[in-house]
């Protein structure tokens, strides 16, 4: 081989990791480094400032364990995301089934739907505030005219609605992410299996059981997985609506983690709750998907 | 039964379908839209009138809400440091995130299946407080309260779905079109630039359409760097808004009306990408 055959094989070479490398760069440094940090900053104690943070072995895993005020964002997290997976999928459901029978205006419909996903959580948090504030709130100036005086209230400062106002919230916003998905989804089965089964004298009741349903459930696993993980790490919606408030009452995961770092200056500990908080998500990502498979074969 | 009255009766269903179908959607784009609307019409009232008059077409539409807010509500700083924000990333992610796209579809490097899963990875595991982790860095590299430690970040953030989105549309162009650019004595980069590149561009696309969106309404980060005012963006400045002046909800409704017609308007425009890319993200086993 000539020299400058072997230079231009090397510089070929070198050519080829210029493409990559600044993927490489931006992802190592602002992907695996964060990833690396979070999960060995858990076993120490740290302020953010002092030169050496302490090592504590495992005993902010062990302190987390009796947190309550932990485990209580945590739990109301999963409250709104039971919430979530029942009625904001149900109703992604319903409108793509609605739209999908080719309704005359069905794409302006699609067009509204995805209004609420493409703001953003503060502005979304900041209008329903308004919509449910105690004395000026539009929801009870509603319930007023409605003759149902008697059920208005400060809707997010009081205990017993704040979580489930911010939930309601929280759905509008969403709900037409999933729609977007289930109707591409619907779109996707094949005209000619309904004709078959319309053929052999299925109704509209069982072409939905026999031929949408099984057709779909991957995409329905895969709507339940997105909505876990995106409604479990809320948290712009509860910034400009209650900030966690009344009391803990709306306090989450990613609040918490938030609070513990910059609030009490516990990076170690904040750091701890981020990878704990981690693992049940891929734990209930993989589970999901593994149930999918079973339902999916079965 | 006679033929007619089961053709009757099945036209009566359909009837009555089509019209609970739009009863439904119907209402659900009434509350998408009410909010908005209320939104624009409070943004017009005065302070006295706004708890007070609730028509939704104020009698004196105040239309000096938007110029008060613009100015003295710092909304314009804000304004411009978002869509400044915004082109930088969606700039630095089409092109890192093409280059490598076209890395993983055409070159050959070591370790190439590695990276794209673990690329792939970062998009479907979530990694909750990676944020202490970034800002930790960024303090160590001074880029806190920073204009850079607030872009590059977020180009990493969108790296991955938009390499993902750009690698197999990248495959799917033949290589004879390739072939040909090198024997009319195209370079790779050449062949990058003028053959690939215009090519994806529907690809593209969908890419800047997603990287905006995120870029336009990301808070967090926003809250967790910067100390500035003037280098805040939007979403940032409206909750530094709402803070300073609880009660001035005219002016907090203009800025967030001047907040959402960027982002609304691009979304009327560009609604098609957004679909694609969405599905994207999502339909992925």
């Amino acid at each position: 081989m000539h020299f400058w055959q072997s230079g231009s094989a090397l510089r070929r070479i070198a050519g080829n990791y210029g493409f990559i490398l600044p993927a490489l760069v931006f992802f190592l440094t602002f992907s695996i480094y964060p990833f690396y940090k979070v999960a060995t900053l858990s076993f120490f104690e740290w302020d953010g400032i002092a030169h050496t943070p302490t090592f504590v072995g495992g005993h902010n895993f062990l302190e987390l364990l009796r947190d309550p005020i932990w485990w209580t964002s945590f739990a109301q997290a999963a409250y709104i995301t039971v919430l979530a997976l029942v009625f904001q999928n149900a109703l992604a459901l319903g409108l793509a089934l609605a739209i999908n029978r080719e309704l005359r205006a069905g794409r302006w419909y699609r067009v509204i739907f995805f209004l609420p996903p493409i703001l953003s959580g503060i502005v979304v948090g900041l209008i329903w505030s308004w919509i449910y504030d105690g004395r000026y709130g539009v929801l009870n100036h509603a319930l007023q005219l409605l003759g149902l005086g008697a059920w208005q209230r400060s809707w997010l400062s009081d205990p017993a609605t704040a979580l489930t106002a911010v939930a309601v919230i929280h759905m509008w916003k969403g709900f037409g992410w999933g729609f977007i998905i289930l109707l591409a989804g619907l779109q996707s089965v094949p005209v000619e299996l309904y004709e078959a089964a319309r053929v052999d004298g299925a109704g509209p009741w069982e072409r939905f059981w026999h031929v949408t349903v099984p057709l779909m459930v991957p995409i329905f696993f895969q709507v339940s997985i997105l909505t876990v993980l995106g409604t479990m790490q809320i948290f712009d919606v509860i910034v400009a609506t209650t900030q966690g408030g009344p009391g803990y009452h709306t306090e989450v995961p990613v609040t918490r983690i938030l609070a513990t770092m910059l609030g009490s200056s516990r990076f170690g500990y904040a750091c701890s709750l981020g990878v704990v908080f981690g693992f049940v998500l891929l734990a209930s990502s993989m589970i999901q998907q593994r149930v999918a498979r079973a339902v999916y074969q079965g | 039964m006679t033929g007619p009255t089961v053709r009757w009766e099945v036209r009566i269903r359909r009837w009555l379908g089509e019209a609970g179908a739009h009863l439904l959607c119907g209402a659900v784009a009434v509350t998408c839209l009410f909010p908005l609307l209320w939104m624009l019409s409070s943004s017009l009232k005065t302070q006295a009138t706004v708890f007070t008059d609730l028509r939704l077409l104020p009698a004196q539409p105040q239309w000096q809400n938007y110029a008060t807010a613009w100015t003295q509500g710092h909304f314009g700083s804000y304004f411009w440091n978002s869509v400044r924000y915004t082109i930088s990333v969606v700039a630095g992610v089409v092109l890192v995130a093409s280059l490598a796209a076209y890395a993983f579809a055409r070159l050959k490097f070591r370790g190439k299946e590695l990276f794209y899963a673990l690329l792939l990875a970062t998009m479907f595991i979530p990694i909750p407080g990676s944020f202490i982790a970034i800002y930790v860095l960024l303090t160590k590299l001074h880029l806190i309260n920073t204009q850079l430690g607030y872009i590059l970040p977020q180009i990493n953030g969108s790296l991955a779905l938009g390499i993902f989105i750009l690698r197999p549309f990248f495959e799917g162009i033949p290589r004879e079109l390739e072939e040909s650019a090198k024997i009319d004595g195209c370079g790779r980069v050449g062949v990058f630039r003028h053959i690939m590149l215009p090519l994806a561009r529907p690809a593209l696309a969908v890419v800047v359409i997603m990287t905006s969106l995120a870029v336009w309404n990301e808070y967090l980060l926003a809250l967790l760097i910067f100390s500035s005012q003037a280098l805040m963006p939007l979403q940032r400045g409206l909750m530094v808004f709402q803070g300073a002046h609880l009660t001035q909800y005219p002016l907090l409704m203009a800025g967030m009306i001047i907040t959402i017609v960027p982002i609304v308007a691009v979304y009327l425009v560009m609604q098609r990408h957004i679909v694609k890319g969405v599905t994207a993200g999502a339909v992925k086993g």
